[in-house]
């Protein structure tokens, strides 16, 4: 499971970097959407990895090797949310420069013809 | 009562913020009102607060409040010690100096001005505050978003397109501190910044190396907003791009990185963290700081636009600071501050002139590209045309300009050559890194004079150039002015400061007061 995941990590950021160098404010957002998913799954398994283990406390059971870190968890919800709102925000302003400059350029100035 | 005032500055630019969103864009002086009330109390709450830090028999007081009033390391704690409130109360110095002038015709240019602004000022004093990674993650964000926003305020080709790369390098440098964060997460397991401090000496060497990595990746995250080189190349034209007044207030967010950079560097990898963790990458921010210095004051004699000459002041003074941090000397850090007061009121008043001088030739001047409002441009004339002062705007432009070019290359009777001695005069002789520091200071600090005599003298005395100076607005004018004046009179009141200084900086190379103050029952446990 951790080498799957590592992959995926791994795949996901360097597609993501490949896509955030390149010239289209389109691939641009996309690069930085696969890049914010490589960044949450890793701090999702900076707890370690368990199946079925529950986050929260419960009487009864006092093994904390049951018990998997509740803290990732919230931490990954509050990048999702920026994450999201800050990749909306970005397609406005990506709409804007294309409206304005007429091209999906990032320098808003075509090279080719 | 005075417990809880630690989080005033948090609620009220919230609460402000709340309210103008509330009241719509119809009622404008409804909103101006509320961001001046918001601006006046931020500035009473911060000196209020600097009281209790280090007024007459409070010593060197840390005031910690606990979020939810959950002790820390199970919640979010906010401290304010010397050096957080210093940043506050410099905060609401420039809020207040900014938000008059961008009422008059700046705000018009753009929807929801005031509100980013609020929002800009909450995130700001809650990254100067919070005692928590995550919770630095947090504001930091609240801050860019709004600063996204107000570097687009006006609209335009050429401000769209700096804002786009501005957004993309902030979003990716937000990934780098995510990253950053969870692997410091990972080895320690706590994320509030006194516990980090106090666990990393007991580390297990295996783990050292993943720590290392994740607060390089954080660095990282706070030089692209310091705008170190390499990562710099965004700042000058964003900042000449976006609105006078924004740019202004932007000044201080490359200072945050610099904050942040000095409290965690000192907290986390001072003198106390064991012999593998000291002093980690303060080598790296040297020389960092040094090239940095050296492409601002390259680009500062290649700069022809006003904008992007304060864009290369920006880049220097990001540079001095680095550099001087990087020391990690009480003496350096404590002249660090006084420089990095005074670089952001000087580089604000530059950024505020610019708004008033405009060049006649530029192909896109300041003027080509705002779309005005017509609402809001029929509101500014009913409300400024009678209290325009037609006669010498010359003369009182110029001798402004001269204030700001003084105080920015660091020369009396300006507060910046008080500063500039403080950073310099410990620095022979404290090593090699030091001494070519205060070579490259100097140097930058003869480019800084050429390129702003060289810009004065082409935009006051050059007729061969043609530079419109649309009006004297008298508030506009009056924030420049009052810049000034603070640092006039700084420059001759400064015993007080420069002990509050001192003492800044004595508290924060001692990280066992901010561990103690936050953890007491903890502390025990450290030398």
């Amino acid at each position: 499971m951790e080498l799957i995941l590592a992959l995926a990590i791994g795949l996901l950021a360097g597609c993501g970097v490949w896509l955030l160098l390149r010239p289209r404010t389109f691939q641009v957002i996309i690069g930085l959407t696969l890049i914010g998913y490589a960044v949450n799954l890793f701090i999702f398994s900076i707890g370690g990895l368990r199946t079925g283990a529950d986050p929260v406390l419960r009487d009864g059971l006092t093994d904390m090797a049951h018990y998997t870190d509740p803290l990732p968890q919230a931490l990954v919800l509050t990048a999702i949310v920026i994450g999201f709102a800050t990749t909306a925000l970005f397609l406005v302003v990506l709409l804007a420069s294309r409206g304005l400059t007429g091209n999906d350029h990032v320098d808003g100035k075509d090279g080719s013809p | 009562m005075s417990a809880h005032l630690v989080i005033a500055p948090l609620l009220i630019p919230l609460a402000v913020a709340a309210l103008q969103l509330l009241a719509g864009t119809r009622r404008r002086r409804l909103a101006s009102a509320l961001s001046l009330a918001s601006c006046v109390s931020l500035l009473l709450v911060a000196a209020r607060l600097m009281w209790m830090v280090a007024g007459p028999g409070a010593g060197s007081r840390t005031f910690v409040y606990a979020i939810g009033d959950w002790p820390a390391r199970f919640a979010i704690v906010l401290v304010a010690d010397r050096l957080s409130v210093l940043m506050l109360l410099l905060t609401a110095v420039l809020a207040l100096a900014v938000t008059p002038y961008a009422l008059g015709r700046w705000q018009y240019r753009g929807a929801r001005f005031q509100p980013l602004m609020q929002l800009l000022l909450l995130g700001l004093n809650g990254a100067f505050l919070t005692g928590d990674l995550f919770n630095l993650f947090v504001f930091f964000e609240v801050l860019l978003a709004a600063s996204y926003g107000l570097a687009l305020h006006g609209s335009g080709a050429r401000r769209t397109s700096a804002g786009l790369h501005y957004i993309v390098i902030n979003l990716a440098a937000s990934m780098l501190f995510l990253l950053g964060v969870s692997l410091i997460f990972g080895v320690t397991g706590t994320l509030n910044m006194a516990e980090l401090a106090r666990r990393i000496p007991t580390l297990p060497n295996h783990t050292r190396n993943l720590l290392h990595g994740g607060a390089a990746l954080l660095g990282l995250a706070f030089l692209v907003k310091t705008a170190v080189w390499p990562l710099g190349f965004w700042l000058p034209r964003t900042y000449s791009a976006a609105t006078p007044p924004v740019a202004a207030m932007f000044s201080i967010m490359t200072k945050l990185g610099i904050y942040v950079l000095l409290r965690l560097g000192l907290l986390l990898f001072g003198a106390g963290a064991g012999p593998a963790s000291a002093h980690f990458g303060s080598d790296w921010l040297l020389v960092a700081g040094m090239i940095t210095l050296v492409v601002g004051a390259v680009g500062l004699l290649g700069a022809r636009e006003l904008g992007k000459l304060a864009g290369y002041c920006v880049l220097i003074s990001s540079g001095t600071l680095l550099g001087a941090i990087a020391l990690q000397q009480p003496a350096v850090t404590a002249g660090a501050l006084a420089y990095l007061v005074i670089s952001v009121l000087g580089i604000a008043t530059l950024f505020l002139l610019t708004g008033l001088i405009v060049p006649h030739d530029e192909p896109e001047g300041i003027e080509q590209l705002e779309p005005y409002d017509p609402v809001g441009d029929a509101l500014y004339a009913d409300e400024d045309e009678s209290r325009v002062v037609e006669p010498a705007p010359l003369v009182i432009l110029g001798i402004c300009f001269l204030g700001c070019a003084l105080l920015l290359s660091g020369l009396p009777p300006m507060a910046g050559f008080l500063a500039k001695f403080a950073l310099l005069a410990p620095m022979p002789g404290a090593g090699t890194g030091a001494t070519v520091l205060f070579a490259l200071i100097l140097v930058a600090g003869v480019c800084s004079i050429i390129a702003l005599c060289r810009a004065g003298i082409r935009i006051f005395w050059d007729d061969t150039e043609e530079w419109v100076f649309p009006r004297v607005r008298p508030r506009e004018t009056a924030s420049v002015v009052v810049l000034l004046a603070i640092s006039l009179v700084l420059a001759f009141t400064a015993a007080h400061p420069w002990q509050y200084l001192q003492a800044t900086a004595r508290q924060v190379h001692a990280p066992s007061h901010y561990i103690q103050a936050v953890l007491p029952q903890a502390a025990e446990a450290r030398p």
